[in-house]
């Protein structure tokens, strides 16, 4: 089969390119640790949602110094917390997020940032982000979940740790109280 | 190639083809209107420019132009094109015209029920409607003849699939030691790719979405059913591109004054799309739980060598049409590119669709890279990288070659050249507009699929021109497209109706440069190439859906076992799928 030089030579940059791209990204992966969603949060029953010992009362929980875990449930067309109550971090911590959704496919991202991952039925989505400085930041479901898809949103408040510590035993008080 | 003999005319040679390719261009251009227009008003709707409709009723439109564009429009032109280009490189006629119909009506019949269903959702008392998108995730839900219609339609494409192959089957008859014309080769590799990864839809909606709108079974895995779709809708991508690439590959040369490069190249390129095509879906679930890294590794690494055969084909044909320029006379470096035939539409069309395809092929590489498609993810880039893909390379590739082909198929000349060279360029520039705005209103995390992306909590920002700047681009941009499909129907309808004509266009196209010779024989064994391809799609996806089905939760969701007339249906499918991949390879070996 006849190629021609310059064919011979595009082929041969289209490889280097190619394989160019696969390189970046692995580094991106392994060396620079940008971590995938994947199936490390394991699964839970859609249907029982509402008695899981998390997602049955989904919310901010501290699992070790300045580190927690935040539980969110996606349904039409609320997130919880986030929609009706905005979901409250302490500045500087590390906050590893599970997410699941309650009925059709949700989207969660926090807007402009790079926190962004699909809501299934039946899977838990878990990453882990940090919160440096505290203010404010948009929530919403960018994934199309019914005809009231364009109101699904909400809030994230970034707070002052001691702030947050207040807010955060307030809660667990009431919590017990309701218990 | 085979050529069409001097004088007759394809209407005059092969009087059946042409009107089952006239008939597949019809529906094509109905859906293409209702779909621009549905276009229209959700750019207006989204910008906040007009609001005609409810915004509950947005999703309803959305649906109907992601089905009737991206599904109906695409394939029922690709049928037609196909339908042509077998007739004409093989040079003779289908095996039965009977059988032709056959599949003509029943993709139509399945097109009609799932707009019916669609459209329903205008109508909140007729209990029937199917705001799904095109993309039908469950458990969103809808009515049960939105499904069956999809079925249909998808059985049709498989049937002009078998009636290319009786063809082939035929001619290799006549011929058994001549090497498969070019054209043939296209749509018999094309069309193997999409028989096998429609089994993965096929299996989602005939096994799960039906029996479930139904009410037949309960509940279904979403997530297995997501990634049955997925399965599909890569390698649906290339099935829109195939017929814009056989258009650029035999056409585009001709046009420009020359011909082809090099033949041999042309089909390791379709090889390569037959290869990769399929087991490359994962990479729209990059954001999914429940799919391990790995995998969506594997699928990113394919996805980047699926890059191979496109950046061969703008070799190809960029070096094509410069020959045809130095043909006609053109000199120098860039020079040369003066001396093209702009005053065509069909030309310029399609070379401004190949311009765009690259800008597309860019934002592409964006959506590939698997960190950075966190990023982007779900936002108005996305829809932005894909006008660039399907809705200008395929749209406006098949715009351009309908002032070729329709003259070719209804005897007449093409009304005017003037609004067809308007029409294409409007289009180029109505999506520079619409596209970049896209794009950019991505990257400040404005979301798509959304009616009303203006929110209560926040404030989108963009480094670069406003929020409001973008909305006008979209808005203006999507006004200058609906205009120009206008101008396109209104073109095609007077030339549908005009005189026929002896001679209503060129239409010889001459062999390439390098001839399909001196290329080694194995290219065209398709057998080969069909087994290769098959065993890819099986080591990329037994582990993810093996994964998928324990985990989730079986293969209905929710736990529950799998009943025994389910496992006695999939038994029945896996004989189904074996013996027909059987005939399949007999008739290809
Ligand atoms: C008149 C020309 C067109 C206009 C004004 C237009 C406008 C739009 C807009 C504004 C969206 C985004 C909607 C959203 O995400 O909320 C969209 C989505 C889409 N368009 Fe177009 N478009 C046009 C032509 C086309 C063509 C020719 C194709 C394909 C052949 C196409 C395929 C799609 C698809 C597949 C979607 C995504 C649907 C979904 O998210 O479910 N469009 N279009
Ligand atoms: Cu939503
Ligand atoms: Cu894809």
């Amino acid at each position: 089969m006849e190629i021609h030089a310059y064919e011979k030579l595009w082929l041969a940059l289209a490889l280097v390119l190619i394989v160019g791209f696969i390189g970046t990204i692995t580094y991106g992966a392994a060396g620079a640790g940008i971590d995938m969603i994947d199936d490390k949060g394991g699964t839970v029953d859609p249907a029982t949602l509402d008695q899981h010992p998390k997602f049955g009362d989904p919310g901010i929980e501290q699992n070790g110094e300045n580190s927690y875990d935040v539980y969110v449930v996606a349904r039409q067309f609320v997130f919880e917390p986030g929609t009706t109550e905005p979901l409250r971090v302490p500045a500087g911590s590390t906050v590893t997020f599970h997410v699941t959704a309650a009925d059709v496919i949700h989207g969660f991202e926090v807007v402009g940032t790079n926190a962004n991952t699909m809501a299934i039925p039946g899977q838990v989505a878990e990453f882990t982000v940090q919160f440096e400085e505290p203010g404010e930041y948009g929530m919403l479901c960018n994934e199309y979940c019914g005809s009231g898809h364009h109101v699904m949103e909400g809030k994230i408040v970034v707070m002052e740790q001691e702030e947050f510590d207040s807010w955060y035993e307030q809660q667990q008080a009431q919590g017990e109280a309701e218990n | 190639m085979a050529t069409a003999s001097g004088g007759s005319e394809f209407v005059d040679k092969f009087p059946d083809e042409a009107a089952i390719v006239k008939a597949s261009f019809l529906i094509a251009f109905v859906s293409l209107g209702i779909g621009a227009f549905f276009g229209l008003i959700q750019a207006l709707h989204r910008t906040d420019v007009l609001r005609v409709i409810d915004s509950a009723d947005y999703y309803t439109v959305l649906t109907g132009h992601g089905v009737l564009l991206a599904i109906v429009f695409t394939i029922f032109f690709l049928c037609g094109v196909f339908h042509w280009a077998i007739a004409r490189s093989l040079d003779r006629p289908a095996e039965s015209a009977l059988f032709s119909w056959a599949w003509v009506g029943l993709m139509t019949t399945g097109t009609v029920l799932a707009t019916v269903a669609i459209l329903g959702g205008f109508v909140p008392n007729l209990g029937m409607s199917a705001d799904v998108l095109f993309t039908f995730y469950a458990p969103l839900q809808a009515h049960p003849i939105f499904y069956i219609g999809l079925a249909m339609f998808i059985v049709g494409t498989w049937l002009s699939g078998a009636d290319w192959f009786l063809s082939y089957r035929a001619w290799r008859q006549d011929h058994p030691d001549e090497r498969i014309p070019l054209q043939t080769f296209m749509v018999l590799t094309t069309m193997i790719m999409w028989y096998i990864s429609t089994l993965g839809v096929a299996v989602s909606v005939v096994f799960f979405l039906i029996p479930w709108s139904l009410g037949l079974i309960e509940s279904v895995n979403p997530l297995l059913t997501r990634t049955l779709f997925w399965y599909f809708g890569h390698p649906i991508v290339y099935f829109w591109l195939m017929p814009a690439y056989l258009l650029w590959y035999t056409v585009l040369p001709k046009l420009a004054g020359g011909r082809l490069f090099s033949d041999p190249l042309a089909r390791v390129v379709f090889l390569l799309f037959l290869l990769l095509s399929t087991p490359v879906g994962i990479h729209h679930q990059y954001l999914d739980p429940g799919i391990a890294e790995g995998f969506k590794f594997i699928a990113m690494t394919n996805t980047m060598f699926l890059l191979l055969p496109s950046l061969l084909t703008a070799f190809t044909v960029v070096a094509s049409v410069e020959h045809g320029a130095r043909q006609r006379g053109g000199k120098g470096y860039l020079r040369w590119l003066g001396a093209l035939p702009w005053r065509d539409p069909a030309f310029t069309g399609m070379a401004l669709a190949g311009a765009m395809f690259a800008a597309g092929g860019f934002s592409g590489m964006i959506n590939a890279g698997m960190n950075i498609n966190y990023l982007i993810h779900n936002t108005l880039w996305v829809p932005g990288h894909f006008h660039l893909t399907v809705g200008t390379a395929v749209a406006l590739t098949m715009m351009a070659g309908s002032y070729w082909l329709v003259p070719q198929v209804t005897g007449t000349k093409l009304y005017s050249r003037p609004i067809g060279l308007l029409q294409v360029i409007m289009w180029f520039v109505g999506m520079v507009f619409m596209s970049n705005a896209m794009h950019r209103a991505g990257l400040a995390g404005i979301p798509r699929r959304t009616a009303e992306p203006q929110y209560q909590n926040f404030e989108f920002l963009t480094p670069i021109g406003s929020i409001f700047e973008l909305r006008v681009q979209i808005a203006l941009g999507g006004t200058l497209l609906f205009l120009s499909v206008v101008l396109f129907l209104f073109n095609i309808l007077l030339t549908s109706l005009g005189e026929e004509s002896d001679r209503p266009v060129d239409s010889y196209l001459p062999e390439p440069l390098s001839g399909p010779e001196g290329s080694p024989r194995i290219l065209d064994n398709l057998a080969m190439w069909t087994g290769i391809a098959a065993v890819l799609v099986v080591l990329a996806y037994t582990l993810p859906l093996a994964g998928i089905i324990q985990n989730g939760g079986g293969l209905f969701g929710g736990g529950l076992p799998v009943p025994a007339t389910v496992s006695a249906g999939f038994d029945l499918v896996m004989t189904t799928v074996t013996s027909a991949f059987n005939t399949l390879w007999g008739v290809v070996a």
